[in-house]
């Protein structure tokens, strides 16, 4: 499975295009890790429990989006686009989008 | 009184261990970056040289950054009177360089990166104790290799 954020895959040409397919996690902060986010708040620097959770549901979004993919019959995403916006407090949603087409 | 004193020593810590971790964190980006020199991240949607191109790949990599109490107290006060407010574009920046290394460090042995995308979401979570505010930054592109 190619994907790219670019309109083609580079040295292949797209062959047939099966519409927009698209993934997406909402996810909550675990308690444990708001703690430690808390502390982190007086000291400032990196939030290494948030990085974490939102990469995994991003990698979440992303296999959705290519098992959509697959079930259509694609080999390739292009021109994927990500998007992320908070629904709740303490919830946020991760959206991720693209074309579905088949490479030669 | 007490909890003035709570507060004074918040923002004393968040001033001096704040600082701190800022410059380590600027001495650690400079440093990587200059290692990651040899791989540009560019903006184009097109390679140079389409036909050279074997491999093209997604990469990706995402920071969550958050302020120190000394930085939102300085925030506070200048939202009075305007203007820039440099504590937080440092911050901005710091995110922004880490999470394009953290993508480069994702491309392995690619050779360019090309159109490379920000994305900038403000986590932050309000409850009776305050406010966590705190910055996420997503970089992504695609990689090729010649």
């Amino acid at each position: 499975m190619y994907i790219t954020n670019i309109e083609s895959v580079p040295g292949r040409n797209i062959v047939e295009h099966f519409g927009l397919v698209s993934g997406s996690t909402v996810r909550a902060k675990h308690v444990g890790r708001d703690i430690m986010a808390g502390l982190k708040n007086v000291f400032g620097g990196e939030l290494k429990g948030y990085t974490e959770l939102l990469t995994e549901s991003r990698e979440e979004a992303i296999d959705r989006m290519k098992a959509q993919a697959v079930s259509l019959g694609a080999n390739a995403i292009v021109n994927v686009r990500f998007s992320t916006s908070s629904v709740a407090s303490g919830a946020a949603e991760l959206y991720v989008y693209g074309t579905a087409v088949t490479v030669s | 009184m007490g909890d003035l004193l709570v507060l004074i020593g918040m923002i004393a810590m968040g001033y001096f261990v704040g600082s701190y971790l800022e410059r380590r964190h600027y001495a650690s980006i400079r440093e990587r970056e200059s290692a990651f020199v040899h791989l540009p991240a560019t903006t184009l949607k097109k390679p140079i040289h389409p036909e050279a191109v074997t491999e093209s790949y997604l990469v990706h990599g995402s920071v969550v950054i958050s302020l120190d109490y000394f930085k939102r107290m300085v925030a506070g006060f200048r939202n009075i009177f305007g203007g820039n407010l440099g504590t937080y574009e440092t911050l901005l920046d710091r995110a922004r360089r880490e999470a394009i290394l953290r993508m480069k460090v994702d491309a392995k042995d690619a050779n360019e990166i090309l159109n490379l995308r920000i994305e900038t979401s403000s986590i932050s979570k309000s409850d009776r104790k305050g406010k966590i505010g705190s910055i996420e930054v997503y970089a992504y592109g695609t990689a090729i290799k010649f």
